[in-house]
């Protein structure tokens, strides 16, 4: 519930930002950052619905790779886990 | 070390431990207070990375774990009256309360809806505007601000049918609480995303007052390990500090705005943490201001009395007095597909995160 991810806003209309994180949508209210400071192209850290912080794309980048190297591990994890018939989560 | 080999930054990685085997004299122990930080930690194997000096440790840092079951048989208790829609972050909905779960309330009927965030649970409510609309609102200062954005919002759509169950709480309290108890702990690593929205000062009395250092930290191993290295570094030199390590999403100042909703719906008040008990201050109450927002001032509900289980030594756990495994139950009468505990339900339980790990 804690984890924030980096979200790509792609459009924005009013208070609201339709975002991408690695090609799913989510929309996301802009309420607490400075509306005028977010443009489309730019990266969020969206966290239960809301930017809560405005990020660098270098940074949204990298930690985004990061998730994807999670779902990687978790891949991996679930292989072991059908391999070894033993249930986890 | 298993999985290790497949990160990118393996260089990275071997660079600091290399560091942290050099300037790690003296045995430490570093309480994680995030339970996001729990999870890296677990997936990653960082544990078997460390050199014996240090010691990671996870805190209370799980918003579900550290919820009371009192909470969880009131939120039963609402979905039980008539014409009420209890809307929660999934994360609850298997809690185990005294005699049953907001699940099993599910199945038996009670209108409960899973939301990813309060703002759905705002488009529930203007779309029943003949049913009361409870959002369960649990979380830290990552969270709150979500919850205050909602109730104000609710408030500017005149949505009278919109309540917030409120049981948010603030992490600097249980930080003290930790260190009055006398557990044993050298450094604290800061929760990244409650930081974003606090910023960093909110710790400086730690080290001030207690002489212990907070280094905020990210979620990658690299991140991680730089944060312990940091911790180290600031002890061996007895220099405790609160410094940021997650730098790209931490500004010292927090984020000013949220910060700001916070305190226009919220005040501090007086909250139980499981395995600490009652802390002053520690608890976010929904102001008088916005009492008709406040699911306890508008419906009265009757609630069973509390029942813990035996058994379950999540408190301790949560304390950083006893690993997972230290627990009877662990793996056998507990498992996450069956949990007694509520370390068991979240993904950020110190419980879960062990289980589902503990064979990397
Ligand atoms: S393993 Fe289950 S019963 Fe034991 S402490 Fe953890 S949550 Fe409680």
């Amino acid at each position: 519930m804690c984890l924030s991810i980096p979200a790509l806003v792609e459009s924005i209309e009013g208070e609201m930002a339709l975002c991408s994180v690695g090609g799913t949508q989510y929309s996301a209210s802009l309420q607490m950052l400075d509306s005028d400071d977010v443009k489309p192209g730019d990266y969020v850290l969206l966290h239960t619905g809301f930017a809560i912080q405005k990020i660098s794309e270098e940074e949204a980048i990298e930690t985004l790779k990061l998730f994807e190297e999670f779902s990687e591990f978790n891949d991996a994890l679930d292989e072991e886990e059908k391999r070894t018939g033993e249930r986890i989560v | 070390m298993k999985y290790i080999d497949e990160y990118r930054d393996k260089a990275k990685v071997l660079a600091l431990v290399e560091q942290i085997n050099q300037l790690s004299k003296h045995p430490m122990r570093i309480m994680e207070v995030c339970g996001g930080h729990t999870m890296a930690i677990q997936r990653f194997g960082i544990p078997s990375l460390l050199p014996p000096t240090i010691e990671l440790v996870s805190g209370p840092g799980c918003p579900v774990c550290v919820t009371s079951r009192a909470y969880i048989d009131q939120a039963i208790a609402y979905s039980r009256l008539p014409n009420v829609i209890i809307t929660t972050y999934g994360d609850l909905i298997r809690v185990p309360g005294s005699t049953s779960t907001l699940d099993k309330e599910k199945a038996a009927g009670a209108d409960i809806r899973i939301v990813y965030s309060i703002l759905d649970a705002l488009e529930i409510a203007k779309h029943n505007r003949r049913k009361k609309v409870v959002f369960l609102g649990i979380g830290f200062e990552t969270t709150s601000p979500g919850s205050a954005a909602g109730i104000l919002k609710a408030e500017m759509a005149g949505l009278f049918n919109f309540s917030v169950y409120s049981a948010h709480k603030i992490m600097p309290p249980p930080m003290a609480a930790l260190i009055d108890a006398g557990v044993n702990i050298q450094g604290y690593l800061g929760p990244g995303h409650v930081s974003t929205i606090t910023g960093s000062h909110i710790y400086d009395f730690i080290a001030e007052k207690y002489g212990l250092g907070v280094v905020i930290s990210g979620f990658e191993p690299v991140d991680v390990l730089q944060s312990v290295l940091m911790l180290v570094k600031q002890y061996e030199n007895r220099r405790p500090a609160v410094e940021i390590q997650y730098t790209r999403a931490v500004k010292p100042e927090g984020n000013t705005k949220a910060l700001a909703m916070l305190d226009e719906v919220f005040e501090l008040s007086d909250d139980w943490w499981r395995g600490l008990g009652v802390l002053p201050r520690s608890g976010m109450k929904i102001k008088e201001k916005y009492s008709r927002f406040d699911t306890e001032k508008q419906l009265e509900v009757t609630v069973e009395p509390t029942r813990e289980d035996r058994g379950c030594i999540c408190g301790t756990v949560l304390k950083g007095l006893a690993k997972p495994a230290d627990c009877k139950l662990f793996g056998k009468a507990c498992t996450p597909s069956d949990p007694v505990g509520a370390c068991m339900v979240s993904n950020e339980g110190a419980c879960a995160a062990y289980y589902r790990y503990r064979q990397v």
